[in-house]
């Protein structure tokens, strides 16, 4: 969709910012381009809709090699949004994401109906249409500036660095948001951005720059964990690769253990003898629907004679097939038991996962 | 000279029956007024606008641009009319080359800077959304430069309606035509008349662009910056 064919940025200052690069943006994914400053990441952004021309090498958009297209042509049908927003101050809300339709030629009609679908789809309320954008909080001017790149459904967004100049928190419900978003739209996006944490989270694949604009590594976030290229890479992704990498696979990805499992009608006995044989001190308690009930301690079960009349301690945490090994490991720590247990969505017990289980996985 | 008119200045001020005599020559030289005013600024902003979108586009010549128009507005007005009769006469155009080169220096200043002040990641968003250059300058960069610009056009039109009464020395001169008569006939109503309408024009004509430039800039109005 998107194709870099030995494309060379050399500046007039001499500056070498992207040093004969080529790189594969598949349709349909976000790619994430991510680096140190000076990386030239953003002139590989800037190099596809021409707001930067490459000194040699090809770039071909949807089969059409840029350089033959009219930038003005080109840049409407590639959506575009910066961390600055860039939203016109003279302009309503309406008027701002009406930007492209304009441009293009579109009827009054039209424009406005994809106005109200667009303040719809970014989360808006009607009524900021007609508002100025000095009206809005940084939150919602940053809707504002995703619904303005999505006016004329563009096959391709180009974003860099969007959500930087929001607050944390802010910041994640926005990714959280846009991810959501392009499940629905499946946009082919090129994303850029100095955090490689937001690269994890957002990207299909990640491309990560070095200083003087060589690509040090192009995959996929688990496998660039997983097997980082150099020592740059891995200094990149920072200490906690594993902690990263583990956020990525979910629970499913690892057979569950059976571990010790009692009934409360169960025998005192019954409960040692399920703890020695998986050589721990406390048993899972389910009903006898396989419901969880938490957990006891074998040896107060055995002194009581009966499960049941041991206290059955609640497990805090508790994991799904679909949550991430960071939080069942985070599960874990929080547990006196050591492990995370797993339970369907009817909260029916699944099995435990342990540590071992995670580092077998992730090393 | 000593003893003849301050008397009279005391005495009285305004003599009315005059007033009403005149009122005819009084509303002529207005309309010259407003007329010279007008057309001073229309040609200045139809001068300016070329220079400045150059000085934008290519900013070396920024500088020179500057220094050309302040070298001129620093000629003492009575001066250069009277450097242009040898060319035009006593002419309307002298007139008008004269208060139009005023305006000159405000207005490309102005209009430069309105346009400079433009947010980068406004203008980078313009170009990356697909606007055609001039379409760019019209749409996005004009606009915003607006209250910048008519910042200058307020400036320099009061200033050209007191430089319009300078004017009366070559015979266009608008209400300055009454100082004439007033300091040639030792006769202190039409100075009066004069001061106070044209004083009354520049505040008028100062409030009708405040005017105009909310109604264009409804954005600026609401504003919570």
């Amino acid at each position: 969709m998107i194709s870099f064919e030995s494309v060379t940025k050399r500046f007039p200052d001499g500056t070498t910012a992207v040093d004969s690069l080529d790189l594969e943006v598949p349709e349909g994914d976000l790619t994430v381009l991510v680096g140190p400053s000076g990386c030239g990441k953003t002139t590989t952004l800037r190099m596809i809709n021409r707001m930067i021309e490459a000194t040699s090498g090809t770039i071909v958009v949807n089969g059409k090699d840029v350089a033959t297209v009219d930038p003005p042509e080109l840049r409407r049908g590639i959506g575009y949004v910066i961390q600055q927003i860039g939203l016109f101050p003279h302009r309503t809300i309406g008027e701002n994401i009406a930007t492209v339709p304009e441009l293009t030629g579109w009827d009054k009609q039209r424009t406005r109906a994809r106005v109200d679908e667009l303040l719809e789809l970014v989360g808006l309320p009607a009524e900021v249409r007609d508002r100025y954008p000095h009206q809005l909080s940084g939150g919602q001017r940053q809707r504002v500036g995703v619904a303005r790149a999505l006016a004329v459904d563009p096959p391709i967004m180009l974003m860099d660095e969007p959500f930087g100049a929001v607050d944390p928190i802010v910041r994640s419900r926005l990714q959280d948001e846009f991810l959501r978003l392009q499940q629905e739209v499946r946009k082919t996006i090129v994303f850029v951005t100095h955090d490689i944490d937001e690269a994890i989270k957002m990207g299909d694949r990640i491309a990560i720059f070095r200083q003087g604009g060589h690509l040090e590594q192009y995959a996929p976030p688990d496998e660039l964990l997983a097997e980082p290229a150099n020592d740059f890479v891995a200094d990149f992704l920072g200490a906690e690769r594993g902690l990263k990498r583990l956020a990525l696979v979910p629970v499913s990805a690892v057979k569950a253990e059976p571990g010790p499992v009692v009934s409360p009608d169960d025998d005192g006995r019954r409960a040692v003898d399920e703890a020695e044989a998986y050589g721990s001190d406390w048993v899972v308690v389910v009903d006898g629907d396989r419901r969880l009930l938490g957990w006891a301690y074998a040896a107060e079960a055995a002194e009581r004679g009966r499960v049941g009349d041991a206290e059955v301690l609640p497990f805090q945490l508790q994991v799904r097939a679909d949550d991430s090994l960071r939080a069942a490991l985070n599960a874990m720590v929080q547990s006196r038991t050591g492990v995370a247990v797993r339970v369907s969505d009817g909260d029916r017990y699944e099995g435990i996962v342990t540590l071992e289980l995670l580092s077998k996985e992730i090393s | 000279m000593t003893d003849g008119p301050a008397p009279v200045l005391a005495a009285e001020l305004i003599r009315w029956s005059w007033v009403g005599r005149h009122l005819d020559d009084i509303r002529d030289n207005l309309v010259q007024h407003v007329e010279l005013t007008g057309l001073a600024l229309l040609f200045g902003l139809l001068l300016a606008f070329p220079l400045a979108l150059a000085a934008v586009q290519w900013p070396r010549l920024y500088g020179p641009i500057l220094g050309f128009t302040g070298v001129l507005f620093t000629i003492p007005s009575l001066a250069l009319f009277i450097l242009l009769i040898p060319f035009t006469g006593l002419q309307i155009q002298t007139a008008l080359i004269g208060l139009t080169i005023y305006t000159l220096l405000i207005l490309v200043r102005n209009i430069v800077e309105g346009l400079r002040g433009v947010d980068n990641d406004v203008r980078e968003a313009a170009e990356a959304m697909g606007f055609t250059r001039a379409r760019q300058l019209f749409q996005v960069e004009l606009p915003l430069a607006l209250p910048v610009i008519i910042a200058g056009v307020r400036i320099a039109t009061v200033t050209t309606i007191g430089l319009v009464t300078v004017t009366a020395l070559i015979g266009w001169g608008g209400l300055g035509q009454l100082f004439i008569e007033g300091f040639t006939l030792n006769f202190s109503t039409p100075i009066i008349i004069g001061i106070v309408l044209s004083a009354l024009l520049a505040f008028t004509a100062d409030l009708l662009l405040v005017g105009l430039q909310n109604r264009l800039t409804p954005w600026a109005r609401s504003s919570g910056r």
